[in-house]
């Protein structure tokens, strides 16, 4: 089976015909307490087009053995299929060389990879790590784990009320003992698209590698990182069309060679004796155990459906939503929109009058409407915008303007309950 | 269920205007409640003469059912033994669990049961129960008091 894609010619090269999209998305065809749904969570987790479904589908019933492993052709052919995946992803995110695509469980997996990784192997006490001050805390907690191990200090960049790193505060965080920068490509909760390109000239000048979760800039916007020139870049299969369950950490080669294993295991070693064991070349280094095989080659499915569509175009029809969305809630009294940096990622979080946002997501939920209600795991973010939750709505390409009357039709509604 | 049938009038109104709302100076037990997922975050204060609550108020930020929940119950204990109280606490949780059907089974828990219907939302579940479970903290002289493990 080939993972031709049946999106609408008619809608190349300009816009997207969203009418053909949805049309791959089964999931978008059911109802919810009897209305239609209106899925604006995509920031948490993607759906999957048909064109994925099948793919995993065709594999479990065809293809499925264990991978580097068997002589048999079933093995061989589910090897050919994962590694076809992991050229896919580099070519995806425009990696030089296929062995500095790990796979993973997730973003977060990734970034424990390299905390214990390059952090536990190679920074010492007294050694400085740069977060900023929007990061999820899958890019906290690992970092302070190795802050309580080894005694390195981790120094915040700060943001500004619109939801914008203060670059000359970045800047003045370097010194000597400086190791690394980790920090988000996209924000999550706010929807900040940073600077990342300048923000790792920066940390260049100072020598110091940076790490990028792209875990909501991947399915968002084109991501090159030969272009950005980061040194490590980690992202999720579930956000962007494809499974849960596996997610992907670029390396650059020379840093992924000298780093340590994460686990140890099957398919990460070459030889074994109870004296001593010879790790594997990278990336199967990193690759302890049996992968999530299926889910691999799913992500390899869907990064062929997305560059199917064009990342330029998802981008400009997500980008379209935001601002049609963003001017539809600026007429509605009590809300207030966090987050309004001037480059952004589809993403609307808000808060509306002194309702708390579960309040507003049950609600909505009830009319169909599926938005985030809480922290968005980004508890720092809360904090520095003084409220204790937001809701978030967050678009994908399948989404419609449409969906956005719906969702500002909803709010009405939790405003007419709460009055 | 239509979400007008959770956030029913009298929910609401609690939520508005929430009975026992602020700090009591008698209060000698205090408990705090959180659900750091959701964010709701109550205090809970009690004024206990032996056996017998005298008088008990909260405050804090949190979301309309938690609130309601926790003005609803302060209303509703005031002046009930320790012992009562805790069969309530025991009852409501049964009622917003699933586990006790007020319309055909015997209850103390009288306007209470305008809350039943979050037994059928369970991520609400816990939002519910929170005052209750401090409540029970306050009993026991424990500080602080979580139900997001629970449910």
């Amino acid at each position: 089976m080939s993972d031709a894609l049946h999106i609408s010619e008619k809608a190349l090269p300009g816009g997207l015909d969203i009418g053909g999209v949805r049309a791959d998305f089964p999931i978008l065809q059911r109802s919810i307490h009897g209305k239609p749904l209106v899925y604006l969570d995509n920031a948490a987790s993607s759906q999957m087009p048909q064109q994925v479904i099948d793919r995993l589908v065709h594999y479990q019933t065809h293809e499925h053995a264990n991978v580097h492993r068997g002589v048999h052709t079933l093995s061989q052919l589910a090897t050919t299929e994962y590694e076809n995946a992991r050229h896919k992803v580099m070519n995806f995110i425009g990696a030089a060389d296929a062995r500095e695509i790990i796979f993973v469980r997730g973003t977060t997996e990734g970034i424990n990879l390299v905390m214990h990784g390059y952090g536990r192997a190679f920074l010492k006490e007294g050694d400085e790590i740069i977060l900023s001050a929007m990061e999820h805390h899958a890019n906290i907690v690992p970092w302070q784990m190795l802050r309580d191990e080894k005694k390195v200090v981790l120094r915040i960049i700060p943001m500004d009320d619109t939801g914008e790193l203060l670059l000359d505060e970045y800047e003045k965080l370097f010194n000597a003992r400086t190791k690394l920068v980790a920090i988000t490509h996209v924000s999550n909760a706010l929807g900040t698209i940073n600077p990342v390109r300048e923000m790792i000239a920066t940390a260049r000048q100072h020598g110091v590698p940076v790490l990028l979760d792209g875990a909501q800039a991947a399915p968002h916007l084109p991501v090159n990182v030969q272009d950005l020139d980061c040194d490590f870049y980690v992202f999720s299969s579930h956000k962007m069309c494809g499974p849960t369950g596996v997610g992907i950490l670029y390396g650059k080669a020379a840093l992924l060679e000298k780093m340590q294993p994460y686990q140890g295991g099957g398919d990460m070693i070459l030889n074994v004796t109870f004296e001593r064991t010879t790790y594997n070349e990278i990336p199967y280094k990193f690759e302890a155990g049996t992968p999530a095989i299926a889910a691999g080659i799913g992500l390899g499915s869907a990064i062929d459906y997305i560059t199917g569509i064009g990342l330029e175009r998802i981008a400009a029809h997500e980008h379209a939503l935001l601002n049609y969305a963003t001017e539809a809630v600026r007429d509605i009294k009590g809300l207030r929109i966090i987050g309004t940096a001037r480059h952004k990622a589809a993403v609307l979080s808000f808060t509306l009058d002194e309702i708390h946002p579960h309040d507003i997501g049950t609600i909505l939920d009830h009319q169909g409407i599926a938005v985030r209600a809480g922290h968005h795991c980004a508890q720092p973010v809360m904090q520095r915008f003084g409220v204790a939750a937001t809701a978030r709505a967050s678009f994908a390409f399948y989404n419609t303007f449409e969906e956005v009357d719906a969702l500002v039709a909803g709010i009405h509604t939790v405003q007419k309950v709460f009055a | 269920m239509d979400p007008r049938e959770l956030y029913q009038e009298m929910i609401l109104e609690h939520n508005k205007k929430p009975r026992n709302f602020g700090v009591i100076a008698e209060a000698n037990r205090h408990a705090e409640g959180h659900n750091p997922v959701c964010g709701d975050h109550i205090t809970l204060h009690l004024h206990l003469e032996g056996e017998q609550i005298q008088g008990v108020s909260f405050e804090g930020h949190s979301c309309a059912i938690c609130k309601a929940s926790a003005s609803m119950m302060t209303a509703q204990v005031k002046g009930k033994t320790v012992a009562e109280a805790e069969t309530l606490i025991q009852e409501f949780r049964d009622m917003v669990t699933g586990k006790l059907d007020t319309k055909t089974q015997p209850h103390h828990l009288g306007r209470l049961t305008v809350l039943a219907g979050v037994s059928e939302l369970p991520s609400r579940v816990k939002c519910a129960v929170l005052p209750w479970h401090t409540l029970h903290s306050a009993f026991v002289a424990q500080e602080t008091a979580s139900t997001e493990k629970e449910f």
